[in-house]
């Protein structure tokens, strides 16, 4: 009888848990809020970017809310957002997207951080019609499969870096090509749209290395650049890959006429490598000199400002991008005036405004093709955009100066 | 082909891999210690390394030089092991390794999720300040950070090796690691000789995590590779084998960078692990020849 | 077929809630075919683990393999493999229905059949090794095959593939059962477990059973003994392997995308729970590990809900409790306690006889 007993305790104690975690359900709407769901990285190997997403969506609630929140209906409401943490993993994203539309109710997503991370997600928000805006998420593949609740503010990871190609190019005709690329999702993707370009140019790849995912070493890759000697060094890896890159190339003092990153300033390699970072090219979707603005955040100086103070620390783009969503959720609330998800969602794909971040205007695929993709080069420890040419604040410093001659 | 066209690669790969193997010694000797003396094997070894590194961080960060700060790294890490025996790891010392096992699985989660609530999730590295060398008209590059971490990997283990030798402590230790019950009987207090056992392991991994940040780049998630590593080298050279230990270390660094000059960073993971596996299977064949077992 | 009422009862309740729990509570239904999948995990390992006092750490690999093996077949049935994986899945196809209903049976049977055979080839050389030794080699061979994995360009490589989308018609989702393909995949997963469960029961009632115990108390007097102790070693992982692939093929559905670390070949997780949801309940036992793994899933959804930012410290605090305290899990503690009614009975026989002779005198 006692075997009973016990299946009966496991089991009436997993239906009470069942119904407590229902109890804490949200519904989109509450009282005066509404609540958005977030799956981001606040643990894991992705957890510094996912900091900034974080803090980035938090800083856009915070903003949006001090400056009246959104009027739907005639009515006033504030923006709340539900977080879960998926500890850098996929299947956790998915299943967590999963629980904040099934058991809280959710009916707004903002996206995770990471191309993976949302791969793993949009089936989910796409299988349920929930509209997702995320920042964070470039890969291609994301774009291409007819989803139709999803919407990135973001450019695609491809087009990360073809503008440094494009000046190497521009610089030296048939120059050589030393590559490193960690082998997820979004820098495989990075790599896609650079060998594009680098076939355009016809281009020679002499070094075409992985990053290995643990270990932070790439002491073989860089012997290899000094044995070769390539024109252009490419390094995509997340933070790690910029910070290792960076402080490796200062310690074994290689010479490439021009370097170009991925996450150069959510690793800060302008501030904490003592130098090292200096002349390199990072990809950014966003940059604070840039002259975008809009009646929420200012410029993109006052928006920096503002999350200095909040933060203590200088927003790297992936903050910007993810304070971006919050907009444009407030606009689309606002035009749909509504809150059933598939009037929003419509009114989502009907976007088409001016932020801080930049302009934002969504395709049929629900990609961003209004706003381009910035290069900027470390120029005495100041990110200081270079391309394309409208927006140059500096000029490209090329060739970089070999260690030897540098002070 | 990479190898043989520049001959002067094979020669950087291996010194680039030694200095690298160095630390990845200094992690395993602390694993041997644990494992030989106690039969403890400690999951959480990762942990402690980038532990060790963040504290070595944390003295960088207030502006010193973070060479102070390996020293203090080894005091903290070493107070902590010790600590970390005494409340947990002393209640399974007895029983089943396996469960020990999980034991220091449960600790070395708890341990990063809290280093990432204290330190943040960034990826964080400490400057030394230190130059580069070149050799044989600039064929040969060596990185004065790598050359002082290797210098000091090495120190360490042999101080602690002499310790060994030399001090009451040390020799029980090793009484206790040749038969525990004997020692005890002759006096030995084998409590204390397991706690310092653990807490000179955390402390070596401590030491470790402090060359790393220097040398590499850390973070609250990147402590499993070193736990790995450490106990693949233990593995390898046989326990209770102390200069195999710190030589497998060496040659373990050595090859995955000539591995990854010569079929590519994809695969050295990959492969590194699968040589383990063969010499694991090689060794037991041959045993098994004789009708016993790898124990 | 039941012979002991208890056991009869306890089964009862989960094959109703297995039955009813898609409709009752539907919100949680990722949740609960996950459970089931945990189910098979701790089942399967506690042949090598529990039952046999072999410590593995690969068990990952078959699970892994059955995932890209079934999305594989399911793909390559309709279309051609790389041009789905080519550029990170840039590419869009999607299965028309009897595609779909054709190729996932063939998909399940590859998932079952390849592991296994892979088990048979890994075994013949792994389980020379004994105890630590074979832990640690098996450690080492998942996450070499996770490596291999990232690599595996038409596999799609580290930026891994997406599984067939479950068939739409005239763009509403088909509905079979009372949902989605959600709920179909629920009723698989169950299937899958009440599989398991009997086979597993089955085996361990057999003179297999007994043996595999016997190499876990003294493999050299078993061996002296006479038996072939290889032999029921590598079958031991076949049975394993097998569910394992089936395991993994369903959870790639469910999933909807395969990534060469973090989804198929996760020992870092998945390897671990297994290990962890067996110790938990009781290994060597047979109900051990299904009442191992439904505490473990309430303790880990209980975690991350309410202790976000903390739940792996909260996680690992409990795995140094379970470890320390309840080293022989639940159903050894409650064994220990109440031997008369969680005890297992090796004789039933004689001990009817027994009582039988009692009652004549």
């Amino acid at each position: 009888m006692n075997k009973l007993h016990k299946l009966l305790v496991v089991i009436l104690s997993s239906i009470a848990l069942l119904i407590s975690a229902a109890s804490t359900a949200f519904a989109k709407v509450e009282g005066d809020t509404i609540i958005l769901g977030a799956a981001v990285s606040l643990t894991g190997k992705y957890a510094g970017s996912g900091k900034h997403t974080q803090k980035g969506y938090d800083l856009g609630a915070k903003i949006i809310n001090d400056k009246g929140g959104v009027k739907v209906g005639g009515k006033k409401y504030k923006i709340a957002i539900k977080y879960y943490d998926d500890e850098s993993d996929g299947a956790k994203a998915a299943a967590l997207a999963q629980r904040l539309i099934e058991q809280d109710g959710i009916q707004y997503l903002l996206g995770p951080y990471g191309s993976g991370i949302t791969i793993a997600m949009a089936p989910v928000s796409e299988k349920y019609g929930v509209p997702m805006v995320e920042a964070n998420g470039a890969s291609r593949a994301l774009f291409t499969k007819g989803y139709k609740y999803l919407f990135a503010v973001l450019n695609s990871a491809d087009q990360y870096l073809n503008s440094a190609v494009d000046l190497m190019a521009a610089k030296k005709k048939n120059a050589t090509v030393a590559m490193a690329f960690e082998q997820d999702s979004f820098s495989l993707d990075v790599k896609l749209g650079v060998m594009e370009r680098i076939k355009a140019h016809k281009m020679k790849v002499v070094i075409d290395d992985a990053l290995p995912k643990e270990l932070n070493d790439m002491t073989s890759t860089l012997q290899k650049v000094k044995a070769l000697k390539p024109d252009l060094l490419i390094v995509s890896g997340h933070d790690k890959g910029a910070m290792t890159g960076i402080k490796q190339i200062t310690d074994l003092k290689v010479d490439v006429p021009m370097i170009a990153m991925t996450h150069c300033d959510s690793a800060a390699i302008n501030k904490n490598l003592g130098g090292g970072g200096d002349y390199t090219l990072c990809a950014a979707q966003w940059h604070k000199s840039l002259s975008y603005k809009d009646k929420f955040f200012g410029s993109g100086m006052d928006y920096a400002k503002t999350f200095e103070t909040e933060y203590q620390y200088d927003p790297p783009y992936q903050a910007a991008e993810s304070s971006a969503a919050l907009l444009v959720y407030k606009a689309a609330f606002e035009k749909a005036n509504s809150f059933d998800k598939d009037k929003v969602r419509d009114a989502i794909a009907k976007t088409d405004m001016k932020t801080f971040y930049g302009p934002i205007k969504f395709s049929e695929t629900g990609q961003n093709l209004a706003k381009p993709m910035v290069l900027f080069q470390v120029i005495n420890g100041e990110n200081k955009v270079v391309a394309p040419e409208k927006w140059a604040e500096a000029k490209l410093i090329y060739p970089t100066p070999k260690w030897a001659d540098r002070k | 082909m990479i190898l043989i066209q520049a001959p002067f690669l094979n020669l950087q790969a291996i010194l680039d891999g030694v200095m690298i193997g160095a630390i990845f010694a200094l992690v395993a000797y602390g694993m041997a210690l644990a494992w030989g003396v106690m039969n403890i094997i400690n999951i959480a070894q990762g942990e402690f390394v980038i532990l060790g590194g963040y504290i070595t961080f944390a003295v960088y960060k207030l502006g010193f030089s973070p060479f102070l700060g390996a020293p203090l790294s080894f005091a903290f890490l070493f107070v902590l092991g010790f600590l970390l025996y005494k409340l947990i790891v002393n209640r399974v010392v007895d029983k089943d390794m396996f469960i020990s096992i999980l034991a220091t699985f449960g600790i070395s989660i708890m341990i990063r999720q809290i280093m990432n609530l204290i330190f943040g999730s960034q990826v964080e590295t400490a400057l030394t300040g230190l130059g580069t060398v070149f050799l044989f008209d600039h064929n040969i590059t060596i990185a004065l950070v790598k050359l002082s971490s290797f210098a000091i990997a090495i120190a360490g283990a042999i101080g602690v090796i002499y310790f060994m030798k030399v001090s009451k402590l040390g020799r029980a230790i090793r009484a206790t690691a040749q038969n525990a019950r004997a020692a005890r009987i002759l006096g030995v207090n084998t409590e204390k000789v397991y706690a310092y056992t653990y807490a000179i392991n955390a402390a070596l991994c401590g030491l470790a995590g402090s060359l790393v940040v220097m040398t590499y780049t850390i973070h609250p998630y990147m402590g499993l590779p070193y736990t790995v590593r450490s106990f693949m080298i233990v593995i390898v050279a046989g326990l209770g084998n102390i200069p195999g230990v710190l030589a497998s270390g060496l040659g373990l660094g050595a090859m995955e960078e000539l591995a990854s000059y010569a079929f590519g960073t994809e695969y050295r993971i990959g492969l590194v692990f699968l040589l383990l596996v063969f010499i694991l299977v090689y060794r037991s064949k041959k045993l098994a020849k004789r009708r016993e077992y790898l124990k | 077929m039941m012979s002991d009422r208890k056991e009869l009862i306890g089964f009862l309740i989960i094959f109703v809630f297995g039955i009813l729990a898609p409709i009752v509570a539907p919100s949680h239904r990722i949740q609960f075919s996950e459970l089931f999948i945990f189910m098979v995990f701790a089942l399967t390992w506690n042949i090598q683990g529990g039952k046999m006092g072999y410590n593995t750490f690969g068990n990952i690999i078959f699970f892994g393999l059955g995932m890209y093996l079934c999305a594989s077949t399911q793909i390559s049935y309709a279309f051609n493999l790389s041009e789905w994986t080519a550029a990170g899945g840039i590419n869009t196809f999607v299965h028309t229905i009897p595609e779909y209903f054709i190729s996932l049976p063939l998909g399940l049977l590859v998932a079952a059949i390849v592991p296994t055979l892979v088990a048979l080839v890994l075994g013949s050389f792994m389980l020379i090794l004994r105890g630590h030794y074979f832990a640690i080699g098996t450690l080492g061979l998942g996450i070499a095959a996770g490596e291999f994995a990232t690599t595996m360009d038409i596999w799609g490589g580290g930026m891994g593939m997406t599984v067939p989308i479950w068939p739409k018609v005239d763009g509403q989702d088909l509905e079979l059962f009372l949902g989605v393909g959600v709920d179909f995949f629920f009723y698989l997963t169950f299937v899958l477990f009440l599989i398991t469960f009997f086979t597993l029961r089955w085996l361990y009632s057999t003179r297999f059973g007994l043996i595999l115990t016997a190499i876990r108390d003294n493999e050299d007097k078993a061996e002296a003994m006479g038996i072939p102790t290889m032999r029921y070693k590598v079958t031991g992982w076949l049975f394993s392997a097998f569910f394992m692939g089936l395991a993994g093929a369903l959870f790639g559905n469910i999933n909807g995308y395969i990534e060469p670390n973090e989804v198929a070949f996760n020992g870092a997780t998945f390897g671990v729970y297994m290990v962890l949801m067996t110790i938990l309940g009781g290994k060597g036992t047979l109900w051990g590990p299904i009442i191992g793994a439904i505490l473990f899933q309430l303790f880990k959804e209980f975690f991350w809900t309410y202790f976000l930012g903390w739940q792996l410290v909260a996680l690992g605090f409990l795995i140094v409790i379970i470890v320390v305290f309840f080293p022989e899990g639940l159903m050894g503690w409650l064994r220990g306690k109440k031997p008369e009614w969680f005890g297992e009975v090796v004789d039933k026989k004689a001990r009817l006889a027994q009582v039988t002779i009692n009652t004549n005198d």
